[in-house]
């Protein structure tokens, strides 16, 4: 196992060396980046300018959601970069030099690359966490940002469990790929905003079959010292995050299923 | 003109072949629009004060604009690109054609193929199932069929203006990325536009972005009456002649420097 981890850092260091030879184009990147999903809080903050709350949450309470599954997200883009071009190797069939390997398929393909330039959605969810952390009233006790980072730290784990089973779908078909945007880009949306202005079948689907609501909403109902749901016991927002853990454990033997279910393209 | 419109529709035909891509497509936009709707709802029921646009308007403006997200202007012609990156550039140069009016051509199709594909299951799903309400009076459809044209010139003139940057930067993504921010904030994507706050209004008026989304939208519902058409259209192909000589000047100066990777 220790192994594997150095093995995996090992690789992610050479990408991360290949990247910063190409300095201008990477900072470009990133701001790029920073810019686009900065955007998108601008257009939140335009709604509550408009209409001034949002069912009983204010501006700060949302930017905390916004935070928290737009940093979750940037980790999970940032190293699972090699899951997401994945599809593209099935297709030309260098997939199968990875098999050839001594090592497990999952640590190649993470370890393929590390797109660095995802740090500029990371900069700007932690720019709109701290601001929202500075603007709201919660106390902040140590065990509340350690839940934080617990809530943050789950989501990453689910969204890269979600590009693992993107992945995965790949060995089935690459044409139809798309349809998992909205569960990853989605999802990111949807978790923006408090889970109980959506639809019961809707709030239903992200809480059971993609648990987005356990890393984001009921840790940040906990933070926030809100009651999520009546009923619901007072320490489940606290374990929550880790439903993202045993998603990604999940997806992983998926992934293995999948993996004995390839043919190659055969070049 | 003859052999501009046979790449037009070269072009176009050529992309309506990925079908289950586009199915793929669709449903991930259904979904999206289903978020946008649900989220505006909530804001909507949060106040009671008179707003600038109604609940059922927002609903067929999010449903719109998702049929007609293939119109907008954020990415560049990716075998253009490729051409740019590999030297093949040089055989377009070589062509007995404008190759501003050549990749304008091609700008067109882009937008308008892959957007004929996804509005029309997209018309028909939203206006019976989601609540995505007709034009109020044949008056307001022509005047939408009228903006949509505008919008499309207007696009492709953008979209052109993409292309062009990469000849200056070889990873041209970052500037790339920057104009496919502000045309995603500025055309009413992530909102419709009259909910910006009034101060913002002016600026978000002269801007060419509202011309692709915004404008044709609110001519559609009758939120922009029918009869300032021209002033829509006005402005949208005002817009389209000063980036198409901006474009023109850009494409002589970048031809002149050209470097041609490994010839």
């Amino acid at each position: 196992m220790g192994d594997a981890l150095r093995l995996y850092f090992r690789y992610l260091g050479l990408s991360l060396r290949g990247q910063m030879q190409y300095r201008a184009s990477f900072w470009m990147l990133t701001l790029g980046q920073m810019l686009i999903t900065g955007i998108e809080f601008l257009g939140i903050w335009a709604l509550f300018d408009r209409f001034g709350s949002l069912r009983g949450w204010s501006l700060p309470e949302v930017a905390l959601l916004y935070g928290i599954v737009n940093c979750a997200f940037a980790l999970a883009e940032g190293v699972g970069r090699g899951f997401d071009i994945f599809p593209e190797m099935v297709k030309s069939g260098d997939f199968d030099r990875l098999l050839l390997r001594p090592r497990s398929t999952a640590l190649q393909v993470a370890g393929l690359e590390m797109q660095l330039m995802r740090i500029g959605r990371l900069v700007q969810g932690l720019a709109v966490l701290l601001w929202a952390a500075s603007a709201l009233h919660a106390l902040w006790t140590p065990a509340r940002v350690a839940l934080l980072l617990f809530a943050i730290c789950g989501g990453a784990c689910l969204f890269y469990g979600l590009f693992i089973l993107q992945a995965t779908l790949s060995f089935w078909t690459i044409e139809t790929l798309e349809i998992m945007n909205t569960v990853t880009y989605g999802g990111t949306e949807t978790a923006q905003y408090p889970m109980t202005i959506y639809r019961p079948w809707f709030r239903l689907f992200f809480t059971f079959v993609v648990p987005l609501a356990c890393m984001n909403y009921l840790p940040a109902n906990a933070i926030l010292g809100r009651s999520p749901l009546p009923g619901l016991p007072l320490f489940v927002p606290w374990v929550a995050p880790a439903v993202g853990i045993i998603f990604l454990a999940l997806t992983l033997q998926i992934w293995r299923l999948g993996v004995r279910h390839y043919r190659s393209t055969g070049n | 003109m003859s052999a501009y419109m046979a790449i037009l529709s070269a072009r176009f035909r050529m992309l309506l072949q990925y079908r289950a891509a586009a199915f793929a497509g669709f449903a991930t936009q259904l979904f999206w629009g289903l978020i946008r709707v649900m989220i505006f709802e909530a804001f909507y029921r949060s106040t009671t004060q008179p707003q600038p646009m109604q609940f059922s308007q927002v609903v067929t403006y999010v449903w719109l604009s998702q049929a007609l997200l293939g119109m907008i202007p954020w990415n560049v012609d990716s075998e253009v690109r490729g051409m740019i990156r590999t030297g093949t550039v040089v055989y377009e140069l070589a062509r007995p054609l404008d190759l501003y009016a050549l990749w304008y051509t091609r700008a067109i199709a882009q937008r308008s193929a892959p957007t004929v594909l996804r509005a029309i299951p997209m018309f028909i799903v939203a206006g019976l199932l989601l609540g995505m309400q007709p034009p109020p009076s044949p008056a307001s459809a022509a005047a939408w069929v009228v903006a949509t044209v505008g919008a499309l010139l207007l696009s492709a003139a953008l979209t052109t203006l993409m292309t062009l940057s990469l000849l200056w930067t070889i990873s041209g993504e970052g500037i790339v990325r920057l104009m496919a921010a502000l045309v995603t904030i500025f055309s009413g994507l992530v909102l419709p536009l009259p909910l910006f706050p009034n101060w913002a209004q002016p600026v978000l008026n002269f801007l060419p972005f509202r011309g692709i989304i915004d404008a044709p939208l609110r001519v559609y519902m009758g939120h922009i009456p029918p009869a300032q058409i021209g002033a829509v259209l006005a402005h949208q192909i005002g817009w389209t002649l000063a980036l198409a000589l901006l474009e023109r000047a850009l494409l002589a100066r970048g031809t002149r420097r050209l470097v041609v990777q490994g010839g």
